[in-house]
């Protein structure tokens, strides 16, 4: 493992290195921070001033936040050529997290995306040193006890070691990219607050400091703790969620026996602990199970100060400690330091332009890994700024997955104590946080608990997961976390079948509803410029349509329904609440007649699957519901049971027979009611998320948010039957599709069947998982569910052919069909059969028509 | 309390003690059989004596059973630790707590068999309040098991004003329903002696017509004439009953068990910010002051009587012709054999000998065939000997005062007070009176922080076991090892011990601790000063 440090200018020489990685972490009691910064390299930067310079009266843009991402987002910024840039500090620059933290810059990161963003970081860093290759590689113990002479290697199994990840001081880096950016023309202001951020219509206007206004065009967030406190103050609220958390590492003196600065830096995530050299002791600290939280009720401080020391805090990480390093017990200690972090509620940090004020974007809420992201972060969010989105799917980390329901402070509070722990937690598959939750809730969520529901969230919404039938252990059942075939099989098994025999009921009310109105046709107008798809159909007609970017990739994927002449009805996922929503805001033309409104919370949706949902509802309306007379993809009003009103939807979102039915919330029960009491001669039962899974997943349905996303194209995923080719409207994104379309795509979303896969025995797919084609890696899944149709697992996922000249390759269908795939599950290979189409010969036993083809589907996971 | 047991545990060298069985039968079948230990300057108690051992009493229990006993897991130990635990919470209006009471936890640990301790808790009806007591019986559970039942009515008919008084004889005169009195808030192992009810009843009728004739409307006794007069009203009934005797045989054979044997209180009585405790015998009233600094003091609301008390000593010898001076307190006991000075029941010290002689004559025949009954204290010359009558404390409750407890003195002797102040101070607040530990400028190695933390979290752990601060006590005072430390080992043997035995090494041991509620409380307190 490489060790870089990485220097901030010329004036430093190699021989002070030592004393500013004391400072990185540790200060004197009594010493001033300020000391740091008053020496001689400092004052030979651009930044330091011995008098406050006058803020500038207007900029193009402001940054509120001195320390590792702040100053990273204005260098990146100045480096894509922007200009009159003002970075303000409430204290000095890396006063605040940064001051303290770790220094560890490591690239194994749980999604993509972090990767991507921790591997520029450390190339970043070590380009303003050095450059170093990343490479990682499985070790041998003996190897192990080779690179690191401490560890006890006893209880060990293996090790996995990352000679890209690597050491750092933080101020330094902070430091550094400071002076660059200044170098670049950045304004840099100490000691400057901000009170907060004055809005007009909706776009950012100016900042309000203690030292003045400042007129400004776009403004980023970058205060970490102070984040959301500066969110909340804005007039606009600004809903940033994060909060923090107090984190401890301890700094031993030097050991009899030095350690050197290359020894690796070890992470025992069993142990919960992290331990890299540290003038020639070791610096330790950890991610314990029972976090302590910090700063609930806000507090105005300038800088952290000197936290307080908690030794019986630390205790379960100091054994830990010595349990892997046991020759440590004779190290005397240091100094224990207490670092607040702060975390949000899924563990990912928040990126990009905020729901509500144009301009005003926010790059917070690290989890502990400022450092190993700041860099990608930083020039993401300033691509972001440029080009209007970032070079790479950044949705994971996109501030718009969350809205103000993740804004309470309680809600924060329990969920971080929660989030802490996982960063070390083995994660497993289907996980489901257990803080934060009954959030929001169907009318139904008591009737369906009490008839077995096992439920899991999104978006603050309760969903069914499956019905534990009656008489089943529960024990056993809520032992699911594994990476094998999880205990909840037959019932989910029995639920699949049902949908496919009988019919079943699916609680679905958690989906983004939004109503379109206009008194002319500004409506029409707008869907046809946001949607793929052409939408002037007749009335009761349901569209499933791409909502794309300039791009052509997928920002949304939703059911348009075209319920009157001016009003549409739009369908999106859960998830979508925040984001659809300002996707359409920032496209509408500020006009009075053109109304949006959200209705999410206004209608109960049941999905009726199965062949027998036709009877149920016939029998409940009096109304034939027979395709011939309700024909597929149609919306019609009418009553069911006492209930009027009802939006009755001829689509089920996995491809079975069915309805969806729309209700205004107070029928929610008595149609629920009525529906179960006359289902129950057609066998109906409940069913759960899982069992719709199942069914998309085999009819090859696409999922927004986990196979589509912004850089997914509809021509990628076979799904140019729903691009308005043949029409003259100019729908965004298809200068680009017509483009792709002359080029042939270079990646295709295909369906792998998995054969020689034991469901008993072997480890399941999740996604993520690596696909070979004869034998070259070609690509990734991006989800999988066991089908109980076809008895196998069923994975989708992106291949593309390899580049022969360094130009993308076209998939050509012989790419598909000729070769030899494999999908590798933790190191094992099974061979799968690649598919363009999902397999209709196996589901001819049901009469489908082509154009019933229904290839829309929100539901998560 | 125990009439031959140690009154305090000194950590004397483990001598061997052999083990004496007094009573070959018991007087009473509720009485236990007290093992008396000889000690070794008092080799004369090789005879022992009838009823009233003269011997000299240990003055320590054995430190740990060193004998084969059985390995009780965690587990084990804790359901027989919390097998008799019982919390109250003062229930929440608009979810505001407006008592100064938050609420109790109490518990007991035999060590006799059956426990001789008795302990209740009530909310008066009739007038504010709540009562707490604690009852250390002696000479078998009787008298300790009427007090339990018997006492907060005295109480609280003492307390109610003429008016009330009035309605509720005006009530049973009419026959009609009675409003209740009190509400009881008991372990389902407290019980109460049905058969007696009536006769109880009757006593207590007696005594509200009586309030009524002494007082004048509008007019009702302070807190202190109640208690005082509460106390000394039942004694004199449970002596009284046992004179008359009853038709019903079994009925009069349980008042003379009642009578014959003796019972400590200690009982608080809690009205807003005033706290009154009235004290018989050796049990004993603690508070837990929390100081500025968070840490706890103790406050000692009641004096023991017992011969550690020279006031008592003084006061007993003052009551007695000078030519009993040297016979009336001897070997630190009442006539050479009862420890606690003051105590109900007990008629043996207080009746005299010709009253005691005719009412066990006429008593059931159970009682003549028992040889110990005839038999009279020494130098008994000039009875009565003993009184019920409590000395009685006020305290008017600020908001650092956190808890009370109420300990019958198999707690006392094997904690200190300071320290079970902390034990219970630091449990209910949460926080471990402890430094947070700093390394400061020392040189720690991490090994050694890491066997610091280890203990620290040790004691934490233990803390956190228990939902209840009177159990979380008696574990300390059981399981206590040389470093004060609770250890598991200690407490397994303790636990374990077999029941003849038991009662060496320790005393019965009950607790309430009452918790109070110091936003109400500083808030009255402000209010009575404007």
């Amino acid at each position: 493992m490489h060790c870089s440090c990485v220097w901030s200018s010329r004036a430093l020489s190699p021989a002070l290195l030592p004393r500013l990685l004391s400072h990185a972490g540790c200060w004197a009691p009594g010493t001033k921070p300020r000391g740091i910064w008053s020496s001689p390299r400092r004052l030979a930067s651009a930044v330091e001033t011995t008098q406050p310079i006058p803020l500038p009266s207007q900029a193009r843009v402001v940054i509120c936040g001195g320390g590792i991402v702040g100053t990273s987002v204005a260098y990146h910024l100045a480096k894509l050529g922007w200009t009159e840039i003002v970075l303000l500090e409430q204290g000095r620059l890396g006063a605040g997290t940064t001051r303290l933290c770790a220094g560890i810059v490591s690239v194994a990161k749980p999604i993509s995306i972090e990767c991507k963003m921790a591997d520029y970081s450390n190339s970043l860093y070590e380009h303003l040193e050095e450059e170093t290759g990343v490479k990682t590689a499985q070790y041998s113990l003996s190897e192990v006890s080779k690179l690191h002479p401490l560890v006890n290697i006893h209880d060990l199994v293996g090790a996995l070691h990352l000679p890209g990840d690597a050491v750092v001081s933080p101020p330094d880096v902070n430091h550094a990219l400071a002076t660059a950016a200044a170098g670049h023309g950045v304004q840099i202001h100490e000691r400057t607050t901000v009170n907060h951020v004055m809005m007009e219509k909706g776009h950012v206007t100016a900042v309000e400091t203690d030292r003045g206004a400042i007129e400004c065009e776009y403004f980023v967030n970058c205060a970490g703790q102070w984040a959301y406190e500066l969110g909340q103050a804005s007039e606009t609220k600004v809903s940033v969620p994060l909060h923090g958390c107090e984190h401890f590492y301890l700094l031993s003196k030097p050991l009899p026996e030095p350690l050197q600065p290359s020894t690796p830096v070890v992470m025992d995530m069993d142990g919960r602990i992290y331990v890299r050299a540290w003038q020639g002791g070791v610096l330790s600290g950890g991610f314990e199970k029972n976090p302590k939280p910090i700063f609930t009720e806000g507090r105005n401080q300038l800088e952290i100060q000197t936290m307080q020391e908690d030794w019986d805090h630390f205790e379960p990480m100091l054994s830990a400690l010595l349990r892997r390093m046991p020759e440590l017990e004779v190290c005397e200690i240091q100094q224990l330091v207490n670092c607040p972090e702060s975390f949000t509620p899924d563990m990912r940090c928040l990126m990009g332009e905020t729901p509500g004020v144009h301009g005003y974007f926010v790059l917070a809420g690290m989890n502990a890994s400022g450092l190993a992201f700041a860099g990608g972060a930083g020039k993401y969010l300033a691509e972001w700024m440029t080009y209007g989105y970032p070079t790479a799917n950044v949705w994971p980390l996109d501030i718009k997955r969350f809205g103000n329901l993740q804004s309470s402070r309680t809600f924060l509070r329990h969920r971080v104590m929660e989030v802490m722990p996982l960063l070390y937690n083995l994660k497993v598959p289907r996980w489901d946080f257990q803080t934060g939750r009954q959030l929001r809730t169907s009318p139904l969520y008591d009737r369906l608990d009490t008839q077995g529901a096992r439920w899991m969230e999104k978006h603050g919404f309760e969903r069914a997961k499956y019905f534990i039938p009656a008489g089943k252990d529960l024990l056993s059942l809520d032992a699911s976390k594994t990476f094998y075939k999880p205990d909840w099989f037959d019932i989910v098994g029995a639920e699949v079948k049902c949908c496919k025999e009988a019919v079943c009921v699916i609680d679905m009310s958690s989906f983004t509803k939004f109503e379109l109105t206009s008194t002319d046709d500004q409506a029409l107008a707008l869907l046809q410029h946001l949607c793929a798809n052409d939408l002037d159909v007749p009335v009761g007609h349901i569209v499933h349509t791409g909502m794309l970017n300039e791009r052509g990739g997928y920002e949304n994927d939703c059911s348009v329904v075209r319920v009157k002449k001016n009003s549409f009805f739009i369908i999106s996922p859960t998830d979508q609440q925040v984001h659809c929503w300002s996707w359409l805001k920032k496209h509408m033309p500020d006009d009075p007649q053109l109304h949006l409104e959200d209705v999410s919370w206004k209608y109960t949706a049941l999905n009726l699957i199965g062949p027998r949902a036709m009877d149920v509802l016939g029998e409940l309306s009096y109304v034939s519901m027979t395709p011939e007379h309700f024909p597929s993809l149609f919306c019609k009003e009418m009553s069911v049971g006492y209930a009027n009103g009802i939006r009755v939807m001829s689509m089920t979102h996995t491809g079975e027979p069915g309805f969806m039915l729309y209700i205004p919330i107070e029928y929610a029960l008595h149609v629920y009611n009525e529906v179960m009491s006359v289902g129950q001669k057609y066998g109906i039962r409940n069913a759960g998320y899982y069992a719709l899974r199942s069914l998309r997943i085999e009819k090859f349905f696409a999922f927004w948010g986990q196979d589509l996303d912004p850089f997914t194209t509809p021509l990628e995923c076979g799904r140019e039957f729903r691009v308005k080719f043949d029409t003259d409207i100019d729908f965004l994104g298809r200068a680009s599709l017509l483009h792709q379309r002359q080029e042939g795509v270079s990646r295709r979303f295909i369906m792998l069947v998995l054969e020689d896969h034991d469901t008993e025995l072997d480890l399941w797919p999740w996604w993520g998982e690596p696909i070979y084609r004869n034998g070259e890696l070609c690509g990734t899944t991006t989800s999988s569910a066991y089908s109980y149709t076809l008895e196998r697992h069923v994975c989708l996922g992106f291949v593309s052919p390899p580049s022969l000249d360094g130009s993308p390759a076209a998939v050509t269908p012989d790419f598909i069909n000729r070769g030899d795939y494999e999908v590798d599950i933790a190191g094992q290979r099974y061979p799968a059969k690649a598919k363009l189409y999902p397999f209709s010969s196996l589901f001819a036993q049901q009469r489908r028509r082509k154009d019933e083809m229904e290839l829309s589907n929100f539901q998560g996971k | 309390v125990c009439v031959c047991g140690g009154a305090l545990r000194v950590y004397a060298p483990r001598a061997s003690f052999p083990l004496a069985k007094l009573w070959g039968s018991s007087l009473f079948p509720c009485q236990r059989q007290l093992p008396c230990c000889p000690t070794s300057h008092r080799p004369t108690s090789s005879q022992p004596h009838p009823i009233w051992p003269t011997a000299m009493p240990v003055r320590g229990y054995r430190r740990s059973p060193d004998l084969h006993s059985y390995n009780l897991t965690p587990p084990q130990v804790n359901s027989i630790l919390k097998a008799n635990e019982y919390s109250f919470k003062v229930p929440e209006f608009d979810g505001k707590n407006v008592s100064s009471v938050m609420g109790f936890d109490s518990n007991q640990l035999p060590a006799n068999a059956p426990i001789e301790d008795r302990r209740s808790a009530a909310t008066c009806l009739q007038t504010r309040g709540m009562l707490l007591g604690v009852f250390d019986g002696h000479a078998g559970c009787a008298c300790a098991q009427a007090l339990s039942e018997r006492l907060f009515y005295y109480v609280a008919m003492s307390l109610m004003p003429h008016e009330t008084l009035c309605e509720l004889e005006a009530a049973v005169e009419a026959g009609r329903p009675l409003s209740p009195i009190l509400q009881w808030h008991k372990h389902p192992n407290d019980y109460f002696t049905r058969e007696a009810q009536t006769m109880y009843f009757n006593s207590l009728r007696t005594y509200w017509q009586e309030l009524i004739d002494l007082s004048s409307p509008g007019e009702s006794l302070g807190p202190r004439e109640a208690l005082l007069s509460a106390f000394k009203r039942l004694d004199s009934d449970l002596s009284l009953e046992a004179q008359v005797g009853d038709a019903n045989s079994f009925l009069h054979y349980w008042v003379l068990r009642v009578a014959f044997s003796g019972a400590t209180a200690c009982v608080a009585h809690i009205d807003g910010s005033d706290l009154y405790v009235a004290n018989t015998g050796d049990g004993r009233a603690v508070l837990g002051v929390q100081e500025e600094d968070g840490s706890f003091s103790a406050h000692t609301l009641s004096n023991d009587h017992n011969a550690q008390n020279e006031n008592e000593v003084a006061r007993i010898q003052g009551e007695h012709p000078p030519s009993e001076k040297k016979t009336v307190v001897r070997q630190d006991r009442l006539l050479g054999l009862l420890m606690p000075f003051r105590a109900f029941g007990d008629v043996k010290f207080k009746w005299s000998i010709d009253l005691q002689r005719g009412v066990l004559e006429s008593g059931p025949d159970q009682l003549h065939d028992n040889e110990h009954t005839k038999f009279i204290p020494p130098n008994y010359h000039t009875p009565p000997y003993l009184t019920a009558e409590p000395e009685i404390t006020h305290h008017r409750l600020r908001p650092q005062d956190r808890f009370l407890v109420l300990g019958t003195d198999g707690l006392w002797e094997t904690l200190h007070r300071q320290e079970v102040v902390r034990i219970v101070g630091e449990y209910l607040t949460g926080v471990h009176q402890r430094q947070p530990l700093t390394v400061g400028g020392y040189h720690v190695t991490l090994g050694q922080m890491q066997g610091l933390l280890a203990e620290r979290k040790a004691r934490a752990s233990l803390a956190f076991q228990d939902q209840n601060a009177a159990t979380h006590l008696i574990r300390h005072a059981v399981g206590n090892n040389e470093f004060g430390a609770v250890d598991h080992e200690t407490l397994s043997k303790m636990l374990s011990l077999p029941e003849e035995l038991a009662r060496m090494y320790r005393d019965d041991i009950t607790i309430i601790i009452t918790q109070f509620n110091p936003h109400v409380v500083g808030h009255q307190r402000q209010g009575g000063e404007s």
